[in-house]
């Protein structure tokens, strides 16, 4: 029974989770901690912490944290994870299905005109949110910053410029 | 099957180091998808990124969707899929199972603090490239979009609703005076 509910809280996180990451925490936050009572709040701001320091969205990662905590077991996460990807994959492909047959069609195409600076406007916003004094609390992390703005820019490759920051990382405040 | 394997292999790549969410990956996404494996071309990489939000989910897994369905249907859109989610179900697995002593970790402390400001550039950094070509008015459109969500704080959800509807009002408008866009 607990993995039906855990499949049904995860699609239902997976499929009203417009807007990313940050959007789908209250979502997330009624689901295992008001409603059903998985994990405390001061669990869930753990779980927040460490995905921002681990690979792979928000969603995903406390679907599988939260399914391995609620069942004692790697089945759990399975379910959860695979529940959570399952609204975005099915409407994503039909989306793409859509867009590669009527890309050529005039109002598909201005529709795409409009929302790209849309996008524009959205990264920029990703981006500012995370400019916090806890992130930029000192001259190195500047120096980080710009050095890896204009790296990127010059098309060095991402993983490099991730793992020589990490170093870099280690070597200033390890 | 091969071009399962290799999307599987490209994706995977893209989710052991999406750190920081997914506007992070934007540059190794294009490094991979349009510049390395020439899956789509670069004004398709940006149609994907628009198409990308308006599915829920998150940037990586419609990415991989896209690209997948694209190249291989289906199970393209399986394997890249499996390649994204794969890395992140591995490790926080096992920082499930080995939690507290992983947070109070001073060295993976200092390693984080250092790719934090990393994260934040390489969010930004993609601005540039996807704004060429995007013509003036655009330009202003996408800084005042940004003014306004930064101001009032709704959700982005909103822009990507507006920008369509504008999008389908000026093609209505083009096409009525017998012009394309």
């Amino acid at each position: 029974m607990i993995y039906l509910q855990l499949f049904l809280s995860y699609l239902k996180i997976g499929f009203f989770g417009f807007g990313g990451g940050y959007a789908m925490l209250s979502l997330i936050q009624h689901e295992v901690v008001i409603r059903h009572q998985w994990i405390s709040n001061a669990e869930l701001t753990d779980i927040i912490a460490v995905s921002q320091m681990t690979p792979g969205p928000i969603s995903i990662n406390s679907a599988t944290y939260i399914g391995y905590v609620v069942t004692g077991s790697v089945w759990g996460s399975v379910v959860a994870t695979a529940a959570v990807c399952l609204p975005a994959l099915t409407l994503m492909i039909l989306i793409t299905r859509f867009y590669l047959a009527l890309r050529e069609n005039v109002y598909i195409k201005g529709a795409m005109y409009g929302m790209r600076p849309m996008i524009l406007a959205m990264i920029g916003l990703a981006g500012m949110v995370l400019f916090t004094p806890d992130t930029f609390s000192d001259a190195a992390s500047w120096i980080v910053f710009g050095v890896v703005f204009l790296a990127s820019l010059r098309r060095v490759d991402p993983i490099l410029l991730i793992v020589l920051s990490g170093a870099a990382g280690y070597l200033i405040y390890g | 099957m091969r071009k399962s394997l290799t999307l599987f292999w490209t994706f995977l790549k893209i989710g052991v180091f999406t750190f920081g969410g997914g506007y992070a990956m934007v540059p190794l996404i294009e490094k991979e998808v349009v510049g390395r494996r020439r899956w789509i071309d670069g004004a398709e990489f940006i149609d994907l990124l628009t198409l990308a939000q308006t599915s829920p989910g998150p940037l990586a897994l419609n990415t991989a969707v896209f690209v997948g369905y694209k190249i291989a249907r289906y199970a393209g859109a399986f394997w890249a899929v499996m390649g994204v989610v794969v890395p992140s179900f591995v490790i926080i697995l096992l920082i499930a199972l080995f939690f507290s002593s992983f947070r109070t970790n001073p060295v993976v402390e200092a390693v984080f603090k250092g790719m934090r400001p990393a994260v934040v550039a390489l969010i930004l950094a993609p601005i540039f490239n996807l704004s060429k070509g995007l013509g003036l008015w655009r330009l202003l459109l996408a800084a005042a979009a940004l003014a306004a969500t930064w101001a009032l704080g709704f959700s982005p959800v909103y822009l990507i609703l507006v920008g369509a509807l504008g999008g389908l009002a000026f093609a209505y408008y083009r096409k009525r005076k017998g012009r394309t866009i």
